[in-house]
């Protein structure tokens, strides 16, 4: 299967998903997506296409979708100016505050719209995946606030590591169920959420977290989580006067960066998704899908994957849980490929330095996720003196304290020094 | 005599014998890289066809079982290359191959070269669990040029007119999946197995084969029934994860 694109059919692909006609009735983003997934699983997806193309644009369904997210998410969320970030960067600096939605990230846009949409389908329960927990404790919300019982497959490693969120997702009623199987991480909890579609794919609705995987979660988790952009850009509109001269937003799956950067395609504008560089840029040593994996399908979709010589997908590492899977959804796939959006990696050290910088200057304890996001800003604003920026501010960062408990602070320039 | 229509051919011979096609599967390389083709030769013996797996990081049709196989066999470094260098120096053995595997390897190894490779080892088809009709088209023109065959998988929730298109583009045979589940299962055959296999062969111009859940001969004579073949997966790598002989409990399923 072919990746590279010709400068006209890059061109027209762009054009095409700036109009809002991607994906195409198969599902693809140009070369990328579809649906890779075995025929027993056919019928499900089948379901869920027909449940999205009944009722995600609706008026009746996107009235209560819009009423939830207003009475009961927080939304709009606010744009911040970042007054003492702007002045140490030398650049004007806007932040989409994702991290004040309900559940403490923006992965609850995706889950109360898709729990909305498992009710319209008359499931019975939700099953969801999660890595390190926080799209686990959205659905387990989520599913509670629509009344639907709601089990979570996360990896056992996972559970280990993010007991927090385990406790979480409990009290707001879900079951955890622990995944032994595979690298017992992210990975193979999407592995195991679906065998247990397989089992009774009538009666169970999988609410997947990422705007990854077969069509149509791509497509519907975009759908779902660009009201970020849609109420970034009106902000900016609003309070900083006009749109940025550039966008950051940290990728894992992608979904909190395809919701800010899709209504933003047809701007103006640079946009710069950042990937986990981890420790180094070898296999194994990071999550940066884009910026070092090659095409090749992983859990339904043909993207840009983490892989060896053999095809055999590869075990990733980031200092944050929510950036370290060996995939990417296949729309960034494409925007890499069309150039419209540039991928770059942030180390965990870089991210590391980033929070403690945001922290310090702007009174915001953001997820290491977003940190990365913040590090590639910070580097780009170096070459960029006073132009106006905007980053997307995914999570806040409390969930993180247990890994940054085994760092000790960097920066110490309070005003007791 | 393209090499799809031999594997048909033999599904065929057996039923001719009176009895259904019993197709084990093996994952290539476990437990033992060393034992691959001892193992495939003794499993050949029995079977009428061989289902060989290519391990993955990533089976996600599949159940503990097979998925623990895989991961032990991709640890000691198996892969389709070696596989395939593997299968040249046996020489031909007899037995129709049937190559089990999930896309991205095949991807990843490039498919005019996979089908070159394979034909030239003595592989007849591909089951590709990952790969759906409607992604197909590439992967099967590939293989047809050499004479190889894409077997489609149905299942019970096929409708009607899905399954008329999978049997149509299937080649070798059709693998009728008997369960909504995955590999490995231990829920037992569905009570209305029969109808369901009816009326796969009905639609069907190829012999159909059932896999999934088949673990004793009580099964292999109820599928037989209703169906050209047998395909037995987890019931046998369990049998040789735990040291077993493959050929004695291949022949106590009543394989040839």
């Amino acid at each position: 299967m072919k990746s590279q694109l010709g400068a006209d059919e890059a061109k027209a692909l762009l054009k095409a998903q700036v109009n809002g006609e991607l994906p195409d009735e198969r599902g693809r983003f140009g070369p990328f997506g579809g649906r890779y997934v075995p025929e027993t699983l056919v019928p499900a997806f089948d379901k869920l296409e027909q449940g999205v193309r009944e009722f995600l644009h609706e008026e009746e369904f996107q009235k209560e979708f819009r009423r939830e997210l207003r009475e009961w998410v927080g939304r709009p969320t606010a744009l911040s100016y970042a007054p003492r970030l702007s002045e140490r960067w030398g650049t004007e600096v806007w932040l989409k505050r994702e991290d004040l939605a309900h559940t403490g990230a923006h992965k609850i846009n995706n889950a109360i719209g898709q729990a909305l949409l498992a009710k319209r389908l008359g499931a019975k329960r939700v099953i969801a995946e999660t890595g390190a927990g926080q799209h686990g404790v959205a659905s387990a919300a989520a599913c509670a606030r629509v009344g639907l019982p709601c089990s979570v497959y996360m990896g056992a490693v996972d559970i280990e590591r993010q007991a927090p969120n385990v406790d979480r997702m409990t009290r707001l009623g879900a079951e955890v169920v622990a995944v032994e199987s595979g690298d017992k991480t992210l990975r193979a909890a999407i592995d195991e959420a679906l065998r247990k579609w397989v089992s009774d794919p009538a009666g169970i609705y999988y609410l997947l977290g990422s705007a990854v995987g077969a069509h149509p979660y791509p497509y519907l988790v975009r759908e779902l989580q660009s009201v970020i952009g849609q109420e970034a850009r009106q902000q900016m509109l609003d309070q900083a006067g006009g749109l940025p001269d550039a966008t950051f937003a940290c990728v894992g799956g992608g979904s909190n960066a395809i919701g800010l950067f899709y209504p933003l395609l047809g701007d103006d504008m640079e946009l710069i998704g950042v990937e986990a560089g981890g420790t180094g840029s070898g296999l194994g040593q990071n999550a940066a899908t884009l910026a070092t994996g090659t095409p090749g399908v992983l859990q339904g979709s043909y993207t840009m994957i983490l892989q060896d010589d053999d095809g055999q997908v590869q075990e990733t590492h980031s200092i944050s849980a929510g950036l370290d899977y060996s995939g990417v959804g296949p729309e960034h796939a494409l925007l890499q490929a069309t150039g419209r959006v540039t991928y770059l990696a942030a180390s965990d050290d870089e991210a590391l330095d980033a929070l403690e910088e945001l922290c310090e200057t702007e009174g915001i304890l953001t997820a290491l996720e977003t940190s990365h996001a913040f590090a590639a800003a910070r580097e780009w604003s170096k070459d960029n003196p006073g132009k106006r920026i905007l980053i997307g501010n995914s999570g806040r960062g409390d969930k993180d304290m247990p890994t940054l408990t085994k760092y000790p602070p960097r920066i110490r320039q309070h005003a007791s020094s | 005599m393209p090499a799809h229509e031999r594997l048909t051919a033999a599904i065929t011979a057996a039923n001719q014998a009176g009895r259904p096609a019993l197709v084990p599967f093996i994952t290539a390389g476990y437990p033992e890289p060393g034992e691959f083709i001892n193992t495939l030769k003794s499993v050949a013996s029995v079977g009428d066809a061989v289902e060989v797996g290519i391990p993955f990081s990533d089976p996600m049709a599949d159940g503990m079982t097979i998925q623990r196989s895989s991961h032990a066999a991709l640890s000691e470094g198996v892969n389709l290359e070696w596989i395939f260098s593997e299968l040249e120096m046996a020489g031909v053995l007899g037995t129709p191959l049937v190559m089990m595997s999930y896309l991205n390897p095949l991807l990843a190894y490039g498919y005019d070269r996979l089908a070159e490779r394979a034909r030239a080892t003595g592989v007849s088809a591909f089951i590709v669990p990952d790969l759906p009709y409607e992604e197909c088209a590439e992967l099967r023109e590939a293989l047809e040029a050499e004479g190889l065959g894409l077997i489609q998988l149905v299942t019970p929730a096929t409708p009607r007119e899905r399954l008329e298109t999978l049997c149509d583009a299937s080649r070798g045979f059709v693998y009728a999946v008997t369960i909504t589940g995955i590999t490995g299962g231990d829920t037992g055959l569905p009570d209305d197995l029969a109808d369901y296999l009816d009326d796969v062969a009905a639609v069907s111009k190829l012999p159909v084969c059932a896999g999934f859940g088949i673990r004793a001969a009580d099964d292999v004579a109820n599928v037989g029934r209703h169906a050209s073949g047998a395909i037995v997966g987890s019931a046998l790598v369990e049998v040789l994860e735990e040291g077993g002989d493959p050929k004695a409990f291949l022949q106590s399923l009543g394989g040839k």
